[in-house]
C-alpha cells in the first residue's frame, strides 16, 4: 500500500542532451530523499541505461518521476515510456549480453539489478513502459522469507 | 528553459600531453555525443604525437553506464592498437559498486586509484595484461 505523494515530474527523452537532463533530475531528487551516495549512483545509473533505452530502442520518449511513500518509507519511482516498436522476446532482452543497440547488452538486465521494484509492459508495436521503483531504506523483508 | 545557455557542460574535455602520456581529464556529467568526440581526439591525438600512455581521470564522473563504459574499453582497445597502453584513474566506490551489479568489470581495463599512479604504471615496463597498476604489486 505504497502512495504517490505530490505530482510527478515528466522529462522529455528525444535527444542525448536529454539523457543528462534526466540523471541530473533524479540525482537531485534521490539526494533530497534521502538516498545514499552509493544508492543515488545506483538510481542515476539505472535510469541513464532506461532513458537510453527509451530514445535509442523507443525512438524517444518520457520519463515520469514521482515520489511514492509506503510504511514510513520513502522512495522515488521513475517510468520510462515510449511508442515505438515493444520488445518481441522480454526474457531475452533481460539477459544479460543480449543487445540489439550496439551496446555491451547490460541495459535492461543491469538496471533491474540497480533497483528495488522493476516492471516492463510492453508487446509488439505498442511501445514499452519501464517502471522502476527505489527505496530510502529498503523495507524489512516478510518474516516467512528469512 | 533555454537550452542554449544551460548545458551542463561545455565545450570539450581537455586532453593534455605530459611527456610520452596524454592526460585527459573528464568531469560531470558527458554527452554521449562528447564522449564519443573524446573517442576520436585520443586516437588521433595517439597517432599524431606518438604518445605511448594515456592516463583517464575519472575522479570527477559520478556515473559510469554502460555507454560510458563501453566507451572506456573502446578507447583503452584503439590505444592499443596504435601502441599505447590506457589506464583509468580515479574511479569513485559508489561507481565501482554500480559497475559491478550491472554487470560490467570491463576486464580488459587497467586501472589505478590516482592519476599519480597511474603515470607511475605507465613509467614501468609492460607487463602482461591487467597488471593492475596502481597497486603496486605484482604476482
Amino acid at each position: 500500500m505504497d502512495t504517490a505523494a505530490g505530482v510527478g515530474t515528466r522529462l522529455p527523452i528525444r535527444s542525448d542532451m536529454d539523457l543528462v537532463w534526466v540523471r541530473q533530475h533524479v540525482r537531485q531528487a534521490a539526494a533530497e530523499l534521502g538516498f545514499s551516495l552509493v544508492d543515488q549512483t545506483k538510481l542515476v545509473t539505472a535510469a541513464s541505461e532506461l532513458a537510453r533505452n527509451t530514445l535509442v530502442h523507443g525512438g524517444g520518449g518520457e520519463m515520469e518521476a514521482s515520489h511514492v511513500a509506503a510504511g514510513g518509507n520513502r522512495g522515488l519511482r521513475l517510468t520510462f515510456s515510449d511508442t515505438g516498436p515493444g520488445i518481441d522476446d522480454l526474457d531475452r532482452a533481460l539477459s544479460d549480453g543480449y543487445t540489439s543497440g550496439g551496446g555491451l547488452g547490460m541495459g535492461l538486465g543491469g538496471a533491474r539489478r540497480l533497483v528495488h521494484e522493476f516492471t516492463v509492459e510492453t508487446a509488439p508495436g505498442s511501445g514499452t513502459s519501464v517502471r522502476v521503483t527505489s527505496w530510502v531504506s529498503r523495507p524489512p523483508r516478510p518474516r516467512e522469507d528469512v | 528553459m533555454n537550452e542554449a545557455f544551460s548545458h551542463p557542460v561545455a565545450g570539450q574535455v581537455p586532453v593534455l600531453r605530459l611527456g610520452d602520456v596524454l592526460l585527459v581529464t573528464l568531469q560531470g556529467d558527458l554527452h554521449d555525443s562528447m564522449a564519443h568526440r573524446l573517442q576520436q581526439d585520443i586516437s588521433e591525438t595517439i597517432v599524431r604525437s606518438g604518445v605511448t600512455g594515456v592516463v583517464i581521470d575519472i575522479s570527477g564522473v559520478e556515473m559510469v553506464d554502460s555507454f560510458l563504459g563501453r566507451v572506456l574499453a573502446e578507447i583503452a582497445a584503439q590505444s592499443a592498437l596504435l601502441a599505447a597502453r590506457t589506464v583509468v584513474a580515479g574511479m569513485r566506490p559508489a561507481v565501482a559498486i554500480t559497475l559491478v551489479e550491472l554487470g560490467l568489470t570491463l576486464p580488459g581495463l587497467r586501472t589505478a586509484l590516482t592519476t599519480e599512479a597511474a603515470l607511475e604504471s605507465l613509467a614501468r615496463p609492460v607487463a602482461g595484461p591487467r597488471s593492475g597498476g596502481g597497486r603496486g604489486e605484482s604476482p
